[in-house]
């Protein structure tokens, strides 16, 4: 990436963060905690999550077939289907369908990914958008930010300035309340004058031909109500086999959303339905005449069915989930994520099916790989991996004529043409190896002015954060030379500690207390010479490379595996490599053996205290105050009330955040281009430890990512909380 | 029909700013009227010895339907657990009288209200393999928050509420 291509994207992030943020981080917040509070009700939350995904998986084995049945189905019952290959295919048999009559609409992003409306306008047609947000947008002639709230990033007082700039009502227009009222009656003249109504679907059963709406306002049903001839429009992944296959979907939904246990209106229309229309004369006609056209949008999909990778994105049911709780798409909305029609969270994959990889690359970054959606998503979709394979898929579709440069540095499995940047950072081991080697003049050399300079012109390496300092001394080379200190025969457990590359190198000193805080609980401890996770590479997209450090990893613990011993890791975002993504890196026997033998290192601390070790052996907290910030992967894990509830058992007096992420995120956050979406996003972290309640305790976090965000925002110097237990 | 989903569909509907008006079927027309408030369209009534006042108007044109102040339907069933009432519109107007009106006036059956979900949607396949062309789980009033706040009525009623016939 060019220096120019990372100053466009810096601005254009910073042109959104001051116009769109705060509208998006109001509003986002409000569906987020809403959800968090909506299923927490839900007694069986986790089983409908699973009857959900099998039904999905289920659905998307069987589409060709269930194609089939519902195209019999609705033929039986008098309406029509037609699937389209894409969206030419579809706009023409849309626009035939209206033969220039105008047309009503309610909300429907696939009809946004065909750009319908251009089509039927350039056929004479006028179109009217009725859900309120699109109608917003339609007005403002903008494209949506967020796929179940599109005109998210507006403001009441924006709405009401574009109002009374394009309509002129009498009266200005101020309160929400007024701005509806106007909407409503302007749209509901429309809604009576229209001949066609279209929506889409948010899912159609093969079985009866019923679509399901999910909506609030009550413009879908006025939509088909008035008018007769109903086109709707879904993706042919909407299918569903059964009725009953529609109960988890509606218990889920709204819930995922907007935070609404149900929302307003659940539409269950199996048409051509009977209800009285309005006819030409202001009667009530009968509504035995009714057309119906049902729309199934291919473009892309059954391809998409067919790639290992994407297929998962077919389970989607478009709630938002994964963009409301995505702590970059809160700070900053859709409209930075790109994508021509879909934008945030599981959208990539959306757009590398439907529009290509292209339109899926410029703001891929943006996903962290947090992994706080995925616990989020009522199918289980796995979409920091979605996000990890575009991203992979992109790096190999680039021609590179610089690898010479960094090929020294980057001993990687790459292809040419991956970015120097994501190189630089997705081979962190080497360059923390070199650095540890050289310390301490590598650090005084990284901290000049010309090599920042260097580093951010050629590297994208932002110049505004300090660069992590590397020891001279490895916790791996402490430990061989300092050696274990429990005797095997007399411990209570025998470990090999992990010594991810950050520990090894950088923040040796929470390895270090890490070792001791578990000597003093009689546990013998190794710290095995493992290498890297494959975290760095994996969040750049580069697949091969973390499958290949995945293996040496794996090699290296095997013993202690095999020997029974327990693996202990300091790092989340590495026991979350070791729980989480080995899945896909490594044999599945290899990946069992080490997720269940693997622990957080406060979690194992938890452990061996309720199995009879003496919680004597480590220090009196005191009421000492502290603030403590989990990590993003540590908490979707949920091994945040392990730390806590190990410090509180010591004496310690502890509060927690409830961000989603620290915004930091590994090499995000030195990221040129992404640096001031990484402060605001930290921002909201250092406002919550900084209240009146907080601002005088001591911060512990236990990411490193997470210590370097607090260290560079708050005044107070944050450390892993397992130095709180550490009597040295 | 024991009493326990009649209460748990009352604290739902509650929770969703729905009122519930028990009454049985000789005394609706007195339970109604005080919540009929002109014009008046509605939907006739499939419940055996009730039926709708003279007020209400059962064959509104479009002009009629878009001034009604109150619209009267009945409700094919409700859901303890969610507050939500499932309106099954058919030729009688079901689907435009309770959608314009300010007012909806859903009248349910005792022996209607399921208790949860999956009861509903046992009823609801059978409903719709046998004809029902359009049911409609809805719960309180038409609501968006598209216009900066959260507002109740949108492009359908600002406010339900919800009368049980306690003896059907």
């Amino acid at each position: 990436m060019s220096v120019d291509t990372r100053q466009r994207k810096a601005e254009r992030i910073r042109h959104l963060l001051e116009t769109e943020g705060d509208s998006v981080h109001k509003n986002t917040q409000v569906f987020n905690n809403g959800r968090y509070e909506s299923t927490a009700d839900l007694e069986d939350y986790e089983a409908l999550k699973d009857e959900a995904r099998a039904i999905k998986e289920d659905a998307i084995e069987r589409l060709p077939e269930l194609v089939d049945r519902v195209t019999e189905t609705i033929e039986a019952n008098g309406g029509t289907v037609y699937v389209a290959d894409d969206a030419a295919d579809a706009n023409r048999y849309v626009t035939e369908v209206a033969d220039g009559r105008d047309v009503v609409k309610s909300k429907s992003m696939t009809s946004e990914e065909i750009e319908v409306n251009e089509s039927l306008e350039a056929s004479g047609s006028d179109v009217w958008e009725t859900d309120l947000a699109e109608f917003v947008l339609q007005v403002a002639d903008e494209a949506p930010s967020h796929i179940v709230a599109p005109a998210i990033h507006k403001s009441r007082e924006e709405i009401a300035e574009l109002f009374n700039a394009y309509f002129d009502p009498e009266k200005p227009l101020e309160t929400a309340q007024e701005l509806t009222q106007f909407a409503r009656e302007h749209l509901g003249e429309k809604i009576a004058d229209a001949d066609v109504g279209m929506t889409g679907a948010n899912f159609v059963t093969a079985d009866t031909g019923t679509l399901a709406l999910v909506t609030s306002e009550g413009n879908a049903r006025k939509c088909v109500q008035a008018t007769d001839t109903h086109i709707a429009v879904a993706g042919v992944e909407k299918l569903v086999p059964r009725v009953e296959d529609l109960q988890p979907f509606v218990e889920l939904i709204g819930r995922s959303g907007t935070g609404q246990d149900i929302t307003s209106y659940v539409s269950l229309f199996t048409p051509p339905g009977d209800s009285p229309t309005f006819d030409g004369d202001g009667e009530l006609g009968s509504g035995d005449d009714r057309e119906f056209h049902l729309v199934l949008i291919d473009n892309g999909r059954m391809e998409m069915r067919e790639d290992d990778q994407l297929r998962e994105t077919l389970y989607c049911i478009r709630c938002s989930a994964c963009a409301n709780s995505c702590a970059n798409f809160q700070h900053v909305g859709g409209h930075a994520f790109g994508g021509e029609t879909y934008s945030g969270g599981i959208a990539t994959g959306w757009e590398a099916g439907v529009h290509g990889a292209d339109s899926a690359a410029e703001f891929n970054d943006l996903c962290t790989g947090c992994s706080r959606c995925v616990n989020q998503c009522p199918v289980k979709i796995d979409i920091p991996w979605i996000n990890t394979v575009v991203r992979d898929r992109i790096n190999r579709g680039t021609d590179g004529d610089l690898d010479f440069l960094v090929d020294g540095l980057t001993p990687d499995e790459e292809p040419g043409g991956v970015d120097l940047q994501k190189r630089l950072f997705g081979n962190f081991d080497t360059l923390a190896k070199l650095g540890s080697t050289f310390a301490p003049l590598s650090n005084w050399v990284a901290q000049t002015g010309p090599a920042r300079s260097l580093l951010e012109r050629t590297l994208g390496v932002d110049s505004r954060r300090e660069l992590p300092a590397f020891e001279r001394e490895s916790l791996v080379e402490w430990f061989e030379n300092r050696g274990p200190r429990v005797d095997p025969e007399e411990a209570r457990r025998q470990v090999a500690l992990y010594p991810d590359a950050y520990t090894n190198y950088v923040r040796t000193e929470r390895g270090k207390a890490a070792v001791r805080v578990l000597e003093a609980l009689d546990v013998r401890v190794d710290v095995p010479a493992a290498g890297e996770s494959g975290r760095a590479p994996l969040s750049q997209g580069m697949v091969a490379t973390a499958q290949s450090n995945a293996e040496d990893v794996y090699d290296s613990l095997a013993p202690a595996v095999a020997a029974g011993h327990d693996v202990v890791v300091v790092e989340p975002s590495d026991l979350a490599m070791f729980h989480r993504e080995y899945e896909r890196l490594l044999p599945e026997d290899e990946y069992a053996a080490l997720k269940d033998r693997s622990y957080e290192v406060m979690e194992y601390v938890y452990g061996l205290l309720e199995n009879g070790a003496d919680l004597d052996a480590l220090p009196e907290g005191d009421d000492t105050r502290i603030a403590y910030h989990s990590h993003c992967q540590q908490r979707t894990l949920d091994l945040e009330p392990y730390t806590v509830a190990v410090l509180e058992d010591c004496g310690f007096d502890v509060t927690t955040s409830d961000v989603e992420c620290c915004g930091m995120a590994g090499s995000f956050g030195y990221k040129s281009e992404y640096y001031e979406l990484s402060v605001d996003v930290g921002e909201a972290l250092v406002d919550q430890f900084t209240t009146e309640n907080t601002a005088d305790r001591t911060v512990v976090a236990s990411g490193t990512s997470c210590l370097e965000q607090l260290d560079a925002l708050l005044a107070r110097r944050p450390a892993h909380p397992v130095r709180l237990l550490d009597t040295r | 029909m024991s009493a326990e989903p009649i209460a748990t569909f009352e604290s739902s509907l509650d929770e969703v700013g729905v009122e519930l008006v028990r009454t049985s079927a000789d005394q609706f027309e007195s339970a109604l009227t005080p919540l009929l408030d002109a014009p008046a369209v509605g939907a006739s009534l499939p419940f055996e010895n009730v039926s709708l006042p003279d007020a209400v108007e059962t064959d509104p044109g479009v002009e009629k339907l878009e001034a009604a102040k109150t619209g009267v339907t009945a409700a094919g069933y409700g859901i303890a657990d969610y507050g939500s009432v499932i309106i099954q519109g058919g030729p009688d107007g079901e689907e435009p009288a309770s959608l314009y009106a300010d007012e909806h006036v859903a009248v349910v059956a005792g022996s209607d209200v399921l208790p949860d979900m999956d009861a509903t949607f046992d009823r609801l396949a059978e409903d719709i393999r046998s004809g029902t062309g359009q049911a409609i789980i809805a719960t309180g009033p038409s609501a968006t928050a598209d216009m900066g706040a959260l507002v109740k009525g949108a492009h359908g009623p600002v406010e339900v509420t919800v009368v049980l016939l306690e003896d059907r």
